[in-house]
């Protein structure tokens, strides 16, 4: 059973395209069809077989039956993250555990990890999706992908892999870590993909440069990077420092792993595989949904997945989704690139402090964004807020009034974006940890 | 004419000197002169060192920041008075010290003034045309030699 909507066949306008790719390019009256046909199927799949999610329904007086467009998705409630905490470990699986085939979890940084189940055809249908981000990104048969996401419980790393398979690319799953090894794997073996976080990429960059290894010489032509928010200036700082194309690919374990979304060259959004996972965007204060173009909170709906349906999933990622259609043709809607998530907000001294503001100004002073790291502490009992900042070969100067004027403006760029006064320290190259994962940006030592 | 100097970043903290400082010494290379710039915050450790492509691959390979700038070495007389006479000639030029240091040569009373010019051309025309000793780099290295 795969959602029993109606099959899915349509020939896109012209061009080469991956067959896999074929539900990319539905009319939108198609998509709406069968997403409303798979929404009916998990909603009946769950409400009978997870104890949590019928008793939110009964306590609603909604029954699987009512449901019948789309707009009846708003009548249900949300799922989060402290529910999969509560039912640890099984709890909201929908399958029994002989028809799982495969379990992931989270790190589990704060306490329990969170488990995610995935059935045979469940497994099938995250290829199918890795399989259409990569040809997004202009991959096919033909092309070496070095994954550098971590294999193990983490979903990026063998999320990746059997796409990769899939696609019919040659795979070198060298998983995280092992710089040096790395750039060796990515150089001999004449790589002309990787997948990894953007900043360990931007890790291989500068280890590469230290080895002697010009990346821009390199067969290497694409990387699919996400686990962790970026910018446009890490964008830019990647492509141009190493001549790839940059693409950002996005999904979270709960729902499936990666390949929930991805760019497509057009860099203007990342498409949404919307047949298998339904978005919305709403007030992250209120629950409301918003208006197309409105930014709010992501909230995902698995439309296929059947060991473990998640229906309203609060993803805590912040974006919107894009109007208007893609000049790539494809005609699943796109959201936004996620800049911040709502958990990722600190509150210092009572006020709300994003990373991507404290990027945005550190970008604005320096033309390009710095390694940089937050660390928060408290001293009598009172918030103090430090950006530790590497010092580049751009803005280094042998004038000591040159680096007093960068420090100078770095502060007042900060506490203009922030409005609060934040303590600037300069940090010697290399000296913040990079990390072989997701970057840890925020330091909190208060206690 | 012009010398490279090397300026490194440091942070400040105890220990940070020693490191570069013995990287090269094990790599066999004299420190010929140096100065240290420091602020509260941070410290720009500046060198004059007698091989200055070898020092700068090796203390970027170890991870740290160089910055390659010209400065110009002149050779005065280990007196008093002899750094405000030529200070004096820089007097209502367009020419500005961004910073100086020095070190005497170590022989017949005759000393060194690092100078890091606005215009270092102009600076150097300037200490010729009053008849001042321009120190080339391997003459600096000769005369703390000897």
């Amino acid at each position: 059973m795969r959602g029993g909507g109606p099959a899915v066949s349509w020939d896109p306008p012209g061009g080469a395209f991956h067959p896999a790719s074929t539900p990319d390019y539905l009319p939108a009256a198609r998509m709406r069809e069968l997403q409303l046909a798979r929404l009916q199927n998990v909603v009946g799949r769950a409400y009978a077989r997870v104890p949590l999610f019928r008793e939110r329904l009964d306590a609603r007086g909604f029954q699987p039956a009512d449901f019948r467009g789309l707009g009846d998705l708003e009548r249900l409630p949300f799922t989060t993250k402290a529910d999969l905490r509560d039912t640890y470990p099984f709890g909201l699986f929908a399958s029994p555990i002989e028809d799982v085939v495969r379990l992931h979890a989270s790190s589990g940084t704060t306490g329990k990890p969170i488990v995610v189940a995935y059935t045979r055809a469940d497994l099938d249908v995250w290829t199918s999706v890795m399989v259409r981000a990569f040809a997004a990104c202009g991959l096919n048969h033909g092309d070496i992908i070095q994954n550098a996401y971590g294999y193990g419980l983490f979903t990026g790393g063998l999320g990746a892999h059997y796409g990769a398979e899939s696609l019919g690319a040659t795979v070198i799953p060298v998983s995280g870590g092992n710089t040096d090894r790395q750039i060796m794997v990515m150089k001999d073996f004449g790589v002309t993909a990787i997948c990894c976080t953007p900043s360990y990429f931007i890790h291989l960059m500068e280890r590469a440069a230290e080895l002697g290894v010009n990346i821009r010489e390199l067969p290497l032509r694409a990387g699919i990077f996400g686990a962790e928010p970026w910018t446009e200036s890490m964008r830019r700082h990647i492509e141009t420092d190493s001549g790839i194309q940059a693409f950002d690919i996005y999904g979270l374990s709960e729902i499936i792993g990666p390949g929930v979304a991805i760019e497509c060259p057009c860099h203007n959004g990342l498409h949404i595989f919307e047949d298998h996972f339904y978005p919305e965007i709403v007030d992250p204060e209120s629950g409301r949904a918003l208006p197309e173009g409105e930014e709010g909170e992501l909230v995902l709906t698995t439309l296929s997945k059947q060991a473990m349906p998640m229906i309203r999933y609060r993803t805590r990622d912040i974006t919107s989704l894009a109007p208007g259609p893609c000049p790539c043709g494809r005609t699943v809607r796109r959201i936004g690139r996620i800049g911040r998530r709502s958990d990722d907000m600190i509150i210092v001294r009572g006020v709300n402090v994003f990373p991507s503001q404290i990027e945005a100004a550190l970008l604005a002073v320096e033309g390009a964004l710095p390694h940089y790291q937050i660390v928060l502490t408290r001293q009598k009992g009172l918030d103090n807020i430090e950006a530790q900042v590497e010092v580049t070969a751009e803005v280094f100067s042998d004038k000591v009034r040159a680096l007093e004027g960068l420090h100078g403006r770095l502060c007042d760029a900060l506490e203009q974006a922030l409005g609060l006064r934040v303590e600037v320290t300069l940090a010697a190259p290399r000296s913040i940890q990079r990390s072989e994962g997701k970057a840890k940006r925020v330091i909190d030592r208060r206690q | 004419m012009k010398i490279r100097q090397l300026s490194l970043f440091l942070e400040n903290r105890p220990g940070q000197m020693a490191e570069p400082c013995k990287l090269l010494a094990e790599a066999g290379i004299d420190i010929r002169t140096l100065t240290l710039a420091d602020t509260e915050r941070f410290g720009i450790l500046r060198l004059i060192v007698s091989d200055w492509q070898r020092s700068r691959a090796l203390l970027e390979q170890a991870g740290y920041l160089v910055n390659i700038t010209e400065v110009v070495a002149v050779e005065i007389a280990d007196r008093p008075g002899s750094l405000g006479e030529l200070l004096a000639l820089f007097e209502d030029t367009r020419i500005d010290i961004e910073y100086m240091y020095g070190f005497t040569l170590g022989r017949e009373g005759r000393a060194a003034l690092v100078f890091r010019f606005n215009q270092p051309d102009a600076a150097i025309e300037l200490l010729h045309s009053a008849g001042l000793n321009v120190l080339e780099e391997v003459e600096v290295y000769h005369r703390i030699e000897k």
